[in-house]
């Protein structure tokens, strides 16, 4: 990798929701560091870039708690390369990607060769989150000594829930020995078989099989009853329904540790869309009805879900073409999570943006036990600079990703990513940075 | 016969998006074409020259030959696809099956398919007319308006009559044609099961719900007898047939709660001894047989509709 570049950002309005600084400064990145705020000219390196950030915010880049990549084994639906120059494109330097691959992430191995691709791919930090179960067959435990040796950060069986409640609490209890966290997706899966559209008047007037609330709310509630009982560190993810944001909510307040995570798609729009039987709105979980959608806008708001993930589910196209039953779930999502976020929450005054980085950065940061996060001097210098009063449209015409299906075609959003830096080196721009000359 | 200006759409996918009126002119038309082809026997050639071409992802018997027949009788040839199973098991998505058909220079695509919604992806992708003949749960809006239309033959209107359905309504693609065609029309509605298979959501929707068919039989002036589906069970909703057959059969005990003129319906295949008897099925309220020659009434009206608006034939 070529040498970091020394980069000076100024006029931004710094958000670090680390140490609660939001305000206007010159932020200076030097030899892939944050080394300076507000530095005096003397200070500056002889040869620097400049970025006029005028403006714009200058947060820490966010950290994605949940991205699938696919390969190896699925680079039909998306590579290491094509997903992680879509994770820069919105604002994301460090991504966890998930074990969904063919075969599923279970060696150390395979962890090694997803962290030896992304190294050369010029994207972002790419951190793996490992199977929790041999082969993601939900009964055996994967080598996870073996697999976290190797660097994987965390273990789930996403897109599968840890269905066997005994399998979970071994998990949870082993992994105390490496201070690890496990990733679970809660959904009963007896309660959903076949299901393909939230349970609600929508799926029943159109006749698609229901996937019912009920479903999240029990494996939730099963999650959280085993945090207790092993004080393990569990995060589950992500969450949809009332059910889950009204028990979060009262357990959090008995002090359990337990973190949550939605997804952007569970922020806006309803089952409603299915009228249309577009499998862009197939996604996983479910566009939900309205009063699930406020609920967990509500959550997010206040704390109770810790974080906003991606969800990033890329399908190639000609699956997704095929008839709503058939068809898998899924979506693309990175590029599109901050400007969803600031849409939906920020813009219409139900958080402020230190809030929505701390959902997007710092808090995915403290889960997955990442130092990044944050801007602190010396910490890697992992920066996304917004423009958070740019209005555009999706389209996914325009996508890095491979996946061009998104819930979100052609809304009008607010917000958007105009650099992302990584370890001090410019790895997304919409506009060139300026040298400076001595 | 002159075309009516009313109509302008393209494709029959669902009840539940027709107006009253258009309802109307379906219904108006099938009788025009049943007396025009007495009682669809007779043929005619309102549609020489176009093709029909019949693309099912599921077994039917009854509905495919219906919409052949009802082709055939206007003057138009039929072609037949079938294709067990998914499309794509063979490489093929549903789409890319019924785009090449269409190459083949057809004009009307019936299809029936056991995910919801099918129907709207082709017709979104097709040039030519699509006509839904059932999309899994969804709707079966042909077999709604051919019970429709019995009724209408029978009773004058539907305004003010009680209909109830019966049976699987969770299931039923006929129910949910039925209850948006029938309650547009005005008639009340009563889905009545066991609780596993009608939900409770329906009465948010508008619609009557009840579990006990004795206490709603004096009330109604039609009876809509759903099979079982129980191919499309994967557990089953009740503990056993011979419950069900006790709650719910209609037998001659429960003709003797109903009124006198009562009309006994069933879109068929029955299961005979689960949801209806023989002696009520064979017995003089039944119109059973009416509603399978009503049937291609409805789709000689259906095709002459869609064609028209499609090429403005008037």
């Amino acid at each position: 990798m070529s040498e970091p570049q020394s980069l000076l950002i100024e006029h931004g309005r710094i958000i670090d929701p680390s140490n609660g600084t939001d305000r206007v400064a010159r932020l200076l990145l030097y030899r892939g560091k944050v080394h300076a705020m507000d530095p005096c000219d003397g200070d500056l390196p002889s040869y620097y870039l400049r970025i006029d950030a005028t403006d714009c915010l200058v947060c820490p880049g966010l950290i994605d708690l949940g991205t699938e990549l696919r390969e190896p084994g699925r680079e039909e639906d998306e590579t290491i390369e094509s997903g992680g120059l879509a994770a820069v494109a919105g604002g994301y330097t460090s991504i966890l990607c998930s074990a969904n691959t063919d075969p599923p992430i279970d060696t150390p191995a395979g962890v090694e060769l997803v962290r030896r691709i992304a190294a050369s791919c010029g994207g972002p930090r790419t951190h793996v989150i490992a199977c929790c179960s041999s082969g993601r067959n939900g009964e055996q435990m994967a080598e996870l000594g073996l697999l976290a040796q190797a660097g994987a950060i965390g273990f789930s069986d996403s897109p599968r829930p840890i269905h066997n409640s005994a399998l979970l609490k071994r998990a949870l209890d082993y992994c105390r020995m490496f201070n690890l966290p496990i990733f679970d997706r809660p959904v009963d899966p007896d309660l959903v078989e076949q299901g393909v559209a939230h349970d609600g008047q929508v799926a029943l007037v159109l006749g698609l099989k229901g996937l019912p609330t009920e479903a999240e709310d029990l494996a939730v509630a099963r999650d959280v009853r085993l945090v207790e009982a092993t004080e393990g560190r569990l995060h589950v993810g992500p969450i949809s329904t009332m059910g889950s944001v009204d028990l979060l909510r009262r357990v959090k307040q008995r002090g359990i540790k337990v973190t949550a995570s939605v997804c952007p798609h569970n922020l806006w729009h309803s089952d409603e869309m299915l009228r249309s039987f577009d499998s862009r709105f197939k996604v996983h979980p479910p566009l939900r009805s309205s009063r699930h959608i406020d609920a967990v806008l509500a959550a997010v708001a206040d704390g109770t879900i810790d974080a906003v993930q991606s969800g990033h589910m890329p399908r190639a196209r000609e699956k997704k073409m095929d008839d709503f039953d058939q068809a898998p779930f899924g979506a693309s999502t990175l590029e599109t999570t901050l400007a969803v976020v600031a849409t939906r929450l920020v813009h219409c005054g139900m958080m402020s943006w230190s809030d929505a980085i701390m959902r997007l950065s710092t808090t995915p940061a403290r889960i997955a036990g990442l130092q990044e996060g944050n801007l602190a001097l010396g910490s890697p210098a992992d920066v996304v600079v917004i423009d958070p009063n740019e209005t555009w449209t999706i389209r996914s015409a325009g996508f890095f990703s491979q996946c061009t299906s998104t819930p979100h075609e052609g809304d009008v959003v607010k917000g958007r990513v105009i650099y992302t830096i990584v370890g001090g080196e410019i790895r997304f721009t919409t506009r060139p940075a300026l040298e400076h000359i001595p | 016969m002159e075309f009516p200006k009313t109509w302008t759409r393209k494709h029959l996918l669902d009840l539940e998006s027709l107006s009253a009126d258009e309802i109307n002119v379906l219904l108006d038309t099938a009788e025009s074409l049943k007396r025009m082809t007495e009682g669809c026997r007779r043929k005619i050639s309102l549609l020489a020259g176009k093709t029909l071409a019949n693309l099912f992802f599921e077994n039917s018997t009854r509905t495919r030959n219906s919409f052949s027949l009802a082709a055939k009788r206007l003057g138009a040839d039929t072609v037949e696809f079938s294709s067990s199973g998914s499309s794509v098991s063979k490489g093929e998505t549903f789409v890319d099956t019924a785009k090449t058909i269409q190459a083949m220079g057809v004009d009307w695509v019936v299809t029936r398919h056991q995910t919801p919604g099918t129907p709207h992806l082709l017709a979104r992708e097709l040039h030519c007319s699509v006509l839904n003949a059932g999309d899994g749960a969804h709707e079966h809006p042909t077999q709604g308006l051919l019970d429709i239309l019995t009724i209408r033959e029978h009773r004058g209107v539907l305004d003010g009559l009680t209909v109830a359905l019966v049976g699987d309504i969770a299931h039923s693609r006929t129910a949910r044609s039925n209850m948006w065609g029938l309650r547009k029309l005005g008639a009340h509605v009563i889905v009545c099961g066991p609780a596993t298979l009608v939900s409770p959501r329906w009465q948010e929707l508008g619609f009557e719900v009840a579990h006990d068919l004795d206490e709603i039989l004096p009330r109604c002036d039609v009876l809509n007898l759903l099979r079982i589906q129980f191919e499309r069970q994967k557990a089953r909703p009740f503990p056993s047939v011979h419950e069900y057959a006790a709650r719910y059969a209609m037998n001659g005990k429960r003709m003797r709660r109903c009124p006198a003129n009562i009309l006994i319906m069933a879109p068929g295949p029955i299961n005979r001894g689960v949801e209806i008897t023989p002696e009520v099925a064979d017995g003089p309220h039944s119109v059973i047989l009416e509603q399978v020659t009503n049937g291609i009434a409805v789709r000689m009206a259906s095709l002459w509709l869609l064609a028209g608006a499609n090429e403005e034939l008037r």
